[in-house]
C-alpha cells in the first residue's frame, strides 16, 4: 500500500534555509545541506527547496545548493521558486533536482507546464498554486508573486488546467492558514484533491502530529508539507510518523 | 566498470552518486563501443516511452542493447528504463519496444483512492528468491510512474507492489533485471539492491 508522505520544506535565501510566517519575517534557519541529511535521516520521505531569493546572484547560488543537497539525499527531492522557463528547468534538473515545482511562470505561461511535461515527463513536472479563500466568490483564488499579487483563477479550475496541461503533481498552500500553525486548510485541500487525478501535497498551517492525520484522512491529501515546526524542532517527522501510525495512517 | 546508457532520457546525477556511493567503477557515455565494454550496463529513463524509444532507435542503441543483453552481461532498466525492456507500450498509440522480456505498458487507471502517476513509497513484496534480493527484507521503495508493466509470464514477476492493481516493480530473467521505482531515490533498501547488482556483475551471473 502507497504510504502518505511527509515534506520538509526548506525555503533558501541566497545559500540558506530562511522560514517566512505568512511570507513576510525571515528568520536564518541553517545551511541547506545539514537539513537535508537531517531530514532524510529522520525518515522524511521527501524534500521540497523553494528558492525565495530576489536577486540573480541568489538565484544561481541554487544551482550550487541543488548539487550539494542531491549529492547527500537517498530520497527524491523537489526545486521551486523563480523557474521562468525551461532552460531554468533543465539546469534544476541537471544539477540533481527529481522534480521542479512551477507557481507564477505556470500561471504567466501555462505552456511551460505542457513543454516541461512533453520534454522530461509529468513526473518532474509539480504545480504549487498559493490559495486564499474569496468570500464574495464562495471559493478560493489563486495569488501569485510569493502570494502578493491576486489572479482571477478559481482553485479547482486552474488545478484540472494545470493536470490537463501534464503537472504531476499540485503542491497547494493555503494562504490562510500558513504560519497559523492551527492547521491545514481541510477543506480546500479536500476540494482540490477530489477535483484532480494527480497527487495533491498540502502545505500551510501545520502546528503538530495531529495536524497530518486530519488533512490525510479527512483532507484526502496524499502528502503534507511544513516547515518551521521542523525547522524549530517543535516536533520531528519521527513523532509525526509515530502519532499517524498509532492513528492508523500508513506511513513509512 | 558498469555503462550507464546516455541517451537524453535521464536523470544521471542521482544514479551516478548513488554508485559513487558504493564506491562502484562506473562511466556514463553515449560511446557504443565503450558501452559494449562494460560489464554491466544500466539503462535509465524518465518521460514518455515513445520518446525514449525515438532516441534509442536515432542513436542506434536498440541493437546495441539487444546484442549485449544476447551476450549474457547483467543489464539493468530503471524506472522507464525497466519499460522499455518489455515488448511494447500503449503510451500515445502504440510503441515497440526492445522486447527482451515478455510483457506490454499500459497507463494505470486513476481514480480518488489511486492517483496517477503512482507517486511515492510503496510496499516491496517479494514474490520468489532472487540473487538481486540477496539478503534484503521487505521494505518500502519510491515509485513515481503513471505506466506500468502488464505481463502474462508469471516466471518474469521477482517483487511486487499494490496499487489498485498487482504492479511489477522487480521484473527479470536470467541476466536482464528492471525495476520500475528508483532504487537511487530509495533510501536503504534501494542502495542495497544496487549493490546486489554490481555484486551480479562482479561475478558475472545471471542477475536473477
Amino acid at each position: 500500500m502507497l504510504t502518505k508522505r511527509i515534506i520538509p520544506c526548506l525555503d533558501v535565501k541566497d545559500g540558506r534555509v530562511v522560514k517566512g510566517v505568512q511570507f513576510i519575517d525571515l528568520n536564518d534557519v541553517g545551511d541547506p545541506v545539514e537539513l537535508a541529511s537531517y531530514y532524510d535521516e529522520q525518515g522524511a520521505d521527501e524534500l521540497v527547496l523553494l528558492d525565495i531569493s530576489a536577486s540573480l546572484e541568489g538565484r544561481k547560488t541554487m544551482i550550487d545548493v541543488v548539487r550539494a543537497v542531491a549529492s547527500e539525499l537517498t530520497i527524491p527531492f523537489t526545486v521551486g521558486g523563480g523557474i521562468n522557463d525551461l532552460e531554468d528547468i533543465k539546469s534544476l534538473l541537471r544539477a540533481g533536482a527529481d522534480k521542479v515545482s512551477l507557481n507564477t511562470a505556470a500561471v504567466n505561461n501555462p505552456n511551460l507546464i505542457s513543454e516541461g511535461a512533453r520534454f522530461w515527463g509529468t513526473q518532474c513536472i509539480v504545480v504549487a498554486i498559493d490559495a486564499k479563500f474569496d468570500k464574495q466568490l464562495g471559493s478560493w483564488v489563486v495569488y501569485i508573486h510569493g502570494g502578493k499579487k491576486q489572479t482571477r483563477l478559481e482553485v479547482a479550475q486552474w488545478a484540472r488546467e494545470v493536470v490537463m496541461r501534464g503537472a504531476g503533481e499540485i503542491l497547494l498552500t493555503s494562504m490562510d492558514q500558513d504560519g497559523a500553525k492551527n492547521g491545514f486548510d481541510i477543506a480546500l485541500t479536500k476540494y482540490v484533491s477530489e477535483a484532480t487525478s494527480v497527487p495533491v501535497i498540502a502545505s500551510g498551517g501545520a502546528g503538530e502530529a495531529e495536524h497530518f492525520q486530519e488533512v490525510f484522512l479527512k483532507g484526502r491529501a496524499n502528502a503534507a508539507l511544513a516547515a518551521s515546526i521542523f525547522h524549530y524542532k517543535e516536533t520531528s517527522v519521527i513523532e509525526v510518523k509515530d502519532y499517524l501510525r498509532r492513528a492508523g495512517v500508513h506511513v513509512r | 566498470m558498469i555503462g550507464i546508457i546516455d541517451y537524453g532520457m535521464g536523470n544521471l546525477f542521482s544514479i551516478r552518486k548513488a554508485l559513487e556511493r558504493l564506491d562502484v567503477e562506473h562511466f556514463i557515455s553515449d560511446d557504443k563501443r565503450a558501452l559494449m565494454h562494460a560489464s554491466g550496463l544500466i539503462l535509465p529513463g524518465v518521460g514518455s516511452f515513445k520518446k525514449a524509444m525515438v532516441h534509442l532507435n536515432q542513436l542506434g542503441f536498440t541493437e546495441m542493447v539487444k546484442q549485449y543483453a544476447e551476450q549474457g552481461k547483467p543489464l539493468l532498466g530503471i524506472c522507464l528504463g525497466m519499460q522499455l525492456l518489455f515488448e511494447r507500450s500503449d503510451e500515445n498509440g502504440h510503441t515497440t519496444g526492445l522486447g527482451l522480456l515478455p510483457g506490454k505498458v499500459r497507463r494505470l487507471d486513476h481514480s480518488l483512492a489511486y492517483k496517477v502517476p503512482h507517486m511515492g513509497w510503496n510496499n516491496l513484496y517479494y514474490a520468489r528468491p532472487s540473487r538481486i534480493l540477496s539478503e534484503l527484507d521487505e521494505d518500502f521503495v519510491y515509485f513515481v510512474h503513471a505506466y506500468y508493466v502488464d505481463t502474462d509470464d508469471p516466471d518474469v514477476m521477482i517483487a511486487s507492489c499494490h496499487y489498485g492493481i498487482e504492479v511489477p516493480a522487480i521484473v527479470g530473467k536470467k541476466n536482464i533485471i528492471g525495476m520500475q521505482f528508483h532504487p537511487e531515490k530509495s533510501g536503504q533498501l534501494g542502495i542495497k539492491l544496487l549493490r546486489n547488482f554490481t555484486e551480479v556483475v562482479v561475478g558475472r551471473g545471471k542477475a536473477v
